[in-house]
């Protein structure tokens, strides 16, 4: 329910096209977007934030990644990882 | 001759076993010392020899193989499901979902990822984090940069994929001479590259007589292998229909492309009534059909082809400036050049050093050849007009480069100064009238901007160790491909300096022309007076000092004359007077003579300039 809720409250942002939830092993929990698209996203950006988060720790052991943020011509996709779960959100931001 | 040895053995033999057995030595060749030959040892003593105590080193090269790159897209398809579900069944996912959800961690997670999400999204919708704070207006400056060009890629025509080939065939892969160069006329993506030997009778078994169209995006393998049954020599897009190409061959005939169609030719011309040497030039006619071209090669014939037969060619002209059509005098001709907007005219380029220009709608063919410029000691390389002002064209031959002018067909009207290398192609620059490019035989590429300095390149870059055999500019202006001896195809871009139009440029350049060409011709004027003189002096003194030059061109000229005829006069009745002075009415006879001759060999002189003038009257002091 408050996940529910939360997701929600994210979706509802001005500018949010959309919102999904993927696991470690790239299995899309929840999403907005056709299955297709969320498993090309999912896919992709699990192995990037890996990457990031090899980086970061590489040039510091005691340092993580906390967020990532790809900002694009057309939208700016924003993950927020976590050990087991991936939070991505495509926006739109407005200029 | 081959050498074969055979061995015979029968078939029961094989496979048996060896038995060995020990036996004596035996002494097989003894070879006692001669003592006769002794004596024409030389004893050495003493005998140096050297000891050094170092590890032994040796040396090793090592080159990896390249890597072939290749493009491949990949499809994503749905995993990393657990192996109970199976990821087409609705149901199964959804349950394995909900228990997902349940979970407690995934709760935790979410919400603690939610707030940190929100966060970043609100910030975004708050504020444009990436705005640029200070937008500048573009502004007009003036190009203060020096110029400069910087290499943006270097086709080599040796790739992996065909070094493969090759070698395993003939380990020494012949590299042939990048001899032309044409660009797409469109996309200026594409560039065709044309490639033979031209070394005289240098063909190699294993040369192959492959040309290629290069893709930029992808310098590793061209995009399409041309396949004739002759090295070409020369190769051009169809400025109309961009798929179809016609290329020279090394052998004299004529043969065109569609890319569309492969790399075979469509169409390859009859040997008979081709060329009987390489075609040098092969460039495309303005028509409405879009399928005419001409070709020139150095047998001293220039053919014109419509491409739907090349059986036989429509049209012959041969380069006889004698204007007698004969082939045994005609000159070779090296380069071939065609402007659109003169469909009538051409201009070819031999291998003497003259530059013939001629129309194609005369009447008769030796009307044909309208005039000659000659002034290059070598074979003319390249010709160029210039797109800006179609009576200029640059010529490119032995040492140097030279502008001419259409009107003036005794000389060029400016050059550039002796190099120490061959210079062996040029071309102007499409967007600058005052630009032009040219390559040498060291491997540079110069860069020539006559309206900022004119003594030497204002760019000059030393593109490879080889020749540089081809040069050719993309319609946009800023990209130029050249080839090279060993096969090597390298693209710069200028500088934007040298490549945007600047203000008054074309003001300038057309000054400066008129300039040049003015001064050729009252040069061309005075060397006729010159030779008139000469002719006329020769046919008899006598006459000489009633003759008044006949073409009197310039005010400047009388006048000076005038001037200077005067001067002479007072001076020779100085002199008389002087003369009888001392001496008496004999010497008058002979002033008077040397009047006449005075008075003639002014006439001769024909240096009617102020300055002139006053060396005439020092040496009629002299004189007197």
């Amino acid at each position: 329910a408050e996940v529910e809720e939360t997701l929600k409250r994210i979706q509802a942002h001005r500018g949010v096209v959309a919102t999904m939830v993927v696991n470690a092993e790239g299995i899309p929990i929840r999403t907005t977007l056709d299955n297709s698209t969320t498993v090309q996203y999912a896919g992709l950006l699990h192995q990037l934030t890996m990457k990031a988060r090899s980086t970061v720790r590489d040039i510091d052991p005691q340092n993580d990644l906390t967020f990532l943020r790809i900002r694009s011509k057309k939208h700016e996709i924003m993950v927020a990882p976590d050990k087991e779960y991936l939070l991505i959100v495509i926006q739109n931001p407005c200029e | 001759m081959e050498i074969m040895y055979v061995y015979t053995r029968k078939r029961s033999e094989f496979g048996r076993p060896c038995s060995f057995s020990d036996r004596p030595a035996e002494v097989n060749v003894d070879i006692p010392p001669d003592p006769s030959m002794a004596s024409s040892f030389i004893l050495r003593n003493p005998v140096d020899s050297y000891v050094q105590h170092t590890s032994d080193m040796s040396e090793h090269e090592v080159n990896t193989e390249r890597v072939e790159v290749e493009s491949r897209g990949v499809n994503h398809v749905e995993g990393g499901w657990p192996k109970d579900i199976n990821p087409q069944e609705v149901e199964q996912t959804i349950r394995f979902r909900k228990k997902v959800e349940k979970d407690e961690n995934y709760v935790n997670t979410i919400t603690h990822l939610g707030t940190l999400m929100e966060h970043c999204v609100k910030q975004n919708n708050a504020i444009n984090i990436y705005e640029e704070y200070f937008e500048e207006e573009e502004m007009v400056e003036v190009e203060d940069e020096p110029p400069s060009a910087k290499t943006i890629n270097v086709i080599s025509k040796l790739t992996s994929f065909f070094d493969v080939l090759l070698s395993k065939r003939d380990p020494n892969v012949t590299k042939r001479t990048a001899t032309h160069l044409s660009w797409h006329p469109d996309t200026c993506k594409k560039l065709a590259v044309a490639y033979s030997s031209l070394e005289f009778q240098q063909n190699m078994k294993n040369m192959s007589f492959d040309s290629y169209i290069w893709d930029l995006e992808n310098p590793n393998k061209p995009e399409l292998v041309l396949r004739p049954s002759s090295p070409l020599v020369s190769l051009e897009y169809n400025p109309k229909d961009s798929h179809v190409l016609v290329g020279g061959c090394y052998n004299g005939q004529m043969a065109y492309w569609d890319t569309r169609k492969g790399g075979l030719p469509v169409e390859v011309s009859a040997v008979e009534v081709s060329h009987r040497d390489p075609v040098y030039g092969a460039i495309w006619l303005q028509s409405k059909t879009g399928t005419e071209c001409f070709s020139a090669s150095t047998d001293g014939q220039v053919l014109w082809w419509d491409i739907r037969k090349l059986a036989e060619p429509t049209e012959m002209l041969v380069l006889d400036i004698t204007r007698k059509g004969l082939l045994e005098n005609a000159l070779g001709a090296v380069t071939l050049e065609f402007e659109p907007t003169m469909p009538t005219k051409f201009m070819v380029g031999t291998e003497q050093g003259i530059v013939i220009a001629c129309n194609r709608k005369a009447k008769t063919p030796p009307e044909k050849i309208t005039s000659t410029y000659s002034g290059h000691h070598g074979p003319v390389y390249a010709l160029a007009r210039n797109p800006f002002y179609p009576k200029i064209f640059l010529t490119v031959g032995d040492w140097t480069a030279r502008i001419w002018s259409e009107e003036i067909k005794e000389s060029s009207i400016m050059w550039t100064k002796y190099h120490l290398s061959y210079l062996t192609d040029g071309c102007w620059s499409t967007v600058r009238p005052a630009v032009f490019f040219t390559t040498r035989s060291d491997g540079t590429l110069d860069v020539w901007d006559f309206l900022f300095k004119q003594n030497d390149p204002s760019l000059s870059l030393k593109v490879c160790d080889e020749p540089l055999s081809s040069l050719r500019l993309q319609d946009n202006g800023c990209v130029v491909g050249c080839g090279s001896k060993l096969g090597t195809v390298t693209l710069l871009e200028i500088s934007s300096g040298l490549c945007t139009l600047q203000r008054n440029e074309k003001m300038l350049a057309t000054a400066m022309f008129e300039r040049e060409t003015k001064r050729e011709k009252i040069l061309e004027a005075r060397h006729r007076e010159m030779r008139l003189k000469e002719r006329a002096r020769s046919e008899g003194q006598g006459s000489e000092v009633e003759e008044r030059p006949v073409e009197s061109p310039q005010e400047v000229l009388d006048r000076a004359r005038k001037e200077f005829f005067e001067v002479i006069e007072v001076e020779l009745q100085r002199q008389a007077r002087a003369e009888t002075q001392h001496l008496g009415g004999k010497v008058k006879d002979r002033a008077g003579e040397e009047e006449a001759a005075v008075v003639a060999a002014a006439q001769g002189e024909e240096s009617q300039l102020p300055k002139d003038k006053e060396e005439e009257e020092e040496e009629e002091k002299d004189a007197a």
